[in-house]
């Protein structure tokens, strides 16, 4: 009879058993974890939005939703056009390097159409939707303000293809939505053109 | 003891002869949840002659889809009439309140119909409509008296009537007992070829009924494998702990 | 003692850091004199067997019902328009919320089975009897909130079972004379059971009861280690210590039960998961049928019984056709399991050395409580209902008999008992006799005089059967 204790066989046992319960007990927290993720509705609902833009007057812009977060679509004169790249010195991130927009919509423009901006009005400070100024000098933020948006929560300022300027406290570019032309008229927020898939991973912060 | 245990079962046996009486009796539906192609069928048939007046509201295209390997496209040529996306879930385009007035009653949603009513139900349901001239509909079912809905599946099986047997009641009276349905026109489909349509339905209203169950039971095995393993590390150790207890 | 040593060395290994935490921690706070008073050191007798599972597998149902209950009030909506669309949207569009909700609607059920067999393990081993009667009575308070926590939550899928049975059952508030209409409406909050009701049971089932369950669950544990466990030799183990203090037939807690009871645990959640992965349902029985259509306050299903955990009492109320008395039997069938200590006062506690017409007796009693199950979900026929009746007078002839048996009686006890118990049963016969059903009660009858002579005449003339066996000085291992 082998009355002794066996330490080696004894401590072998132990982690065998603990490490085998705790893979169990990550595994069962699987699902609970991952029911969290937005459920199907959430995703039936979040699909993609079309924004009737036969209406939009020059300068103007048309707000929209998506995903429960403010879809704009601006239009640019080409004077707004012309001003951009006089921009770029007092910006962040000018060539949009940072994935704030699918492949695309990185330009000069961030947009598909010079003319047609599309962009989520949402600041990547901590989520206040800017205010639209498109009027350079505007009283309301400054004598040098060539027209952009401006968050009034914290005072982050963009130009008109949503490009951060530097000092201040945004990070980021704002974010630039999959979107495609269905025609003249529509624009549909939330999928790549026609058929196509890019591999652009949406930013997870917008 | 075993007196008392064989007196109380002894007891017992009339409980539970007694346990089984009905009236209609229901064919078996043989439903196969791993039959995809059937599963595919009944959703077509589904979508054709149920869906104009029926939702499942709770089922979405895109899982159908996934479950049943049709991608989005051939959700949309095959399965969706009703210019919904494929992220939408299956429902009716007639409005309710319309269907409440022309069938007196609101079609049931059939997302649940299998798990409150049953695969068999459905099956012998769906299949035993008889020619009725004093039913509005011009029909009447066996298993569902006085039903409100047509028989959506005439085209496909043709019509039939039924035939009743009269038994005698011990004071002298009569009455009258369904006995069997017999095909007056025949349809489209042969007895045979209806009866797979049948339960191609069914099985389709089983899968809608709780779809998980395609998958589920995969998992559970895994889930038990690995129960298995973890039971002989643990019950080693138990063994190795308890050693020096007697 | 090789434990202890072992233990430290473990902690050693780490580089002393886990160590000297420890040491901090229990300079603030008694971690490690807790776990050592309640764990490491707590002396269980050696011989359990597989029926002591079932109290560490009832701790761990809670606590899966607890977590599936919080990620299921996630998405669920305590609302009658959307209630039941909010079970549909988890079942569907959640991911993995069908797992969670079938655990939950599994462990629902399961929680009943487990705590059904710590029950009767407890009554077959005598371990309601002194110094444990305090915990036999927190253990039936738990039971009485997780009939409360079960019939409130099974109204929130807001299915036809839940509205029709919450309304049979609400309405038995109504047999309380004077009060009980009022008591009803009050209850519902409401004029029928509504969307005011469904708000106000949601409450009571996600915070009321469970707040309540785990305050009753801490005190049955508390006085579990008071009075230490009983074992199936139903003998004091602290009667025997050695030099050291601790009982000769206790080992610790930890390591030696919390590994096997790991090994049950991990048999009884294989069990668990064959059921939610294969047959959530379970035919019927842990859902129902009637119970995937939604609420309707204008159609009652065909046949509206609860689900089978409440089948006995459900059983014993329509064994009674009296609104006031069938409530009355109910409220009873209960209360008398409370007072089950003082009922059988033998004083020799495990079934394993009590007489032979004592095992009859809790096995036809176990018998019972599961036919009468049986019957409490069929149809309400005459004939169930004559069985029913039946065996809910057995039901309360096993605590009689159980009375009888806890001392030695005389013949003339015995048999004027007999013929008592058996007047009583015939008196109500007489008083409820209906003619067309007079052959049925005849042979029924035949059912309690069987039971009674043999469990009360018998012994009157063979006492050989009811004597005790000679019980052991010490635990005994097999």
């Amino acid at each position: 009879m082998s009355e002794e204790i066996d330490k080696s066989k004894r401590h072998f046992l132990t982690v065998a058993t603990v490490v085998v319960g705790s893979v169990g007990v990550v595994m069962a927290a699987v699902p609970f974890v991952s029911s969290m993720e937005p459920s199907a509705r959430a995703k039936s609902l979040g699909g993609p939005v079309d924004i009737d833009i036969s209406k939009i007057e020059p300068g103007g812009m048309i707000k929209a939703k998506w995903r429960g977060k403010p879809a704009w679509v601006v239009q640019r004169s080409q004077s707004v056009l012309s001003q951009l790249p006089k921009n770029d010195s007092l910006l962040r991130d000018p060539s949009s390097d940072e994935p704030q927009q699918p492949p695309y919509a990185k330009n000069e423009w961030r947009s598909i159409k010079p003319g047609l901006f599309v962009v989520i009005g949402i600041c990547t400070h901590l989520g206040c939707s800017p205010l639209y100024v498109p009027q350079p000098g505007d009283p309301s933020v400054g004598p040098s303000w060539p027209g952009g948006f401006f968050c009034p929560c914290h005072g982050s300022k963009y130009d008109l293809a949503g490009r951060v300027f530097k000092n201040v406290p945004a990070p980021l570019n704002l974010p630039v939505p999959r979107h495609y032309y269905a025609s003249d008229k529509v624009v549909r927020i939330g999928e790549d053109p026609n058929g196509s898939h890019s591999s652009w991973r949406e930013p997870l912060v917008w | 003891m075993k007196a008392i245990v064989c007196a109380f079962l002894l007891v017992l046996l009339p409980v539970f002869a007694h346990a089984q009486d009905q009236g209609i009796k229901l064919e078996s539906a043989n439903v196969d949840l791993s039959n995809t192609a059937s599963l595919q069928r009944g959703a077509k048939f589904f979508v054709n002659y149920c869906m104009g007046c029926h939702s499942a509201q709770y089922v979405r295209y895109n899982r159908v889809g996934r479950d049943l390997g049709l991608n989005d496209a051939q959700l949309q040529s095959y399965l969706i009439f009703t210019g919904s996306k494929v992220t939408d879930t299956m429902v009716s385009a007639m409005p309710p309140a319309d269907a409440q007035k022309w069938f007196s009653v609101a079609p049931p949603d059939l997302s649940l119909e299998s798990r409150s009513r049953g695969a068999d139900w459905i099956y012998t349901y769906l299949k035993s409509f008889y020619l009725d001239p004093k039913s509005g509909t011009g029909v009447n079912n066996v298993v569902f008296p006085k039903v409100s809905m047509p028989d959506v599946l005439w085209e496909l099986q043709g019509t039939q009537k039924a035939l009743f047997s009269t038994i005698k009641n011990p004071d002298g009276s009569t009455y009258q007992v369904f006995d069997h349905l017999e095909l007056v026109t025949s349809g489209k489909l042969t007895p045979e070829q209806f009866d797979r349509a049948d339960r191609d339905i069914t099985s389709f209203l089983v899968y809608i009924g709780d779809p998980v169950m395609l998958k589920s039971r995969d998992l559970g095995l895994r889930v038990i494998g690995f129960l298995i393993i973890f039971f002989v590390f643990a019950y080693l150790l138990k063994r190795e702990i308890w050693k020096k207890i007697h | 003692m090789s434990a202890e040593k072992g233990k430290r060395d473990y902690l050693d290994v780490t580089g002393g850091w886990l160590h000297r935490l420890r040491d901090w921690i229990d300079a603030r706070f008694p971690m490690t004199k807790f776990w050592n008073e309640q764990v490491a050191q707590y002396y269980a007798p050696k011989n359990f067997n597989f029926w002591y599972f079932f109290g560490s597998i009832a701790l761990l149902i809670l606590v899966n019902q607890i977590v599936t209950g919080i990620f299921l009030a996630m998405n669920y909506k305590p609302a009658a328009a959307s209630a039941f669309a909010s079970v549909e949207y988890i079942m569907r569009d959640v991911n993995w919320g069908w797992l969670i909700r079938y655990m939950h609607s599994v462990g629902a059920s399961m929680f009943f089975v487990v705590v059904y067999l710590h029950m009767f393990r407890g009554v077959m081993y005598g371990s309601y009897k002194k110094p444990r009667e305090l915990l036999w009575i927190f253990g039936m308070l738990i039971y009485l909130a997780l009939m409360a926590e079960a019939f409130m939550g099974y109204l929130l899928p807001w299915g036809q079972m839940s509205y029709w049975g919450a309304n049979v059952i609400i309405s038995l508030f109504g047999a309380i004379p004077g009060i009980g209409s009022g008591l009803e409406q009050w209850v519902r909050g409401d004029f029928y059971i509504s969307d005011i009701t469904l708000n106000r049971f949601f409450a009571l089932h996600v915070v009321a009861v469970p707040l309540v369950l785990l305050g009753l669950v801490v005190f049955h544990l508390i006085a579990l280690h008071e009075v230490g466990s009983n074992n199936p030799d139903g003998v004091e183990i602290k009667k025997h210590k050695g030099a050291d203090g601790i009982p000769l037939d206790g080992i610790p807690f930890h390591p030696y039960y919390t590994i096997k009871d790991i090994c049950g645990v991990i048999i009884f959640i294989a069990i668990f998961s064959a059921i939610i992965f294969f047959s959530p349902g379970l035919h019927g029985l842990f859902l129902e049928p009637a119970n995937f259509e939604p609420a309707n306050a204008l159609k009652t299903p065909a046949d509206i019984h609860p689900l089978w955990y409440f089948g006995p009492y459900y059983a014993i109320l329509r064994s009674i056709p009296n609104k006031g008395l069938g409530a009355l039997a109910l409220l009873l069938s209960i209360v008398i399991l409370f007072v089950l200590p003082w009922i059988d006062r033998n004083p020799v506690k495990s079934i394993r050395y009590r007489g032979l017409l004592y095992r009859g007796l809790l096995f036809v009693f176990v018998l019972t409580f599961i036919v009468l199950g049986y019957i409490g979900m069929q149809p309400a026929t005459p004939f169930w209902a004559e069985i029913g009746q039946r065996l809910s007078e057995m039901y309360f002839l096993f605590f009689a008999v159980s009375w009888v048996y806890s001392k030695p009686r005389s013949r003339a006890y015995l048999v004027i008992t007999f013929i008592c118990v058996m007047a009583v049963i015939s008196l109500f016969d007489w008083v409820s006799w209906v003619p067309s059903a007079a052959v049925l009660k005849m042979y029924s009858w035949l059912i309690p005089l069987v039971y009674c002579s043999i469990f009360l005449l018998l012994p009157a003339f063979a006492g050989k059967f009811i004597e005790p066996k000679p019980v052991p000085e010490r635990v005994t291992m097999k």
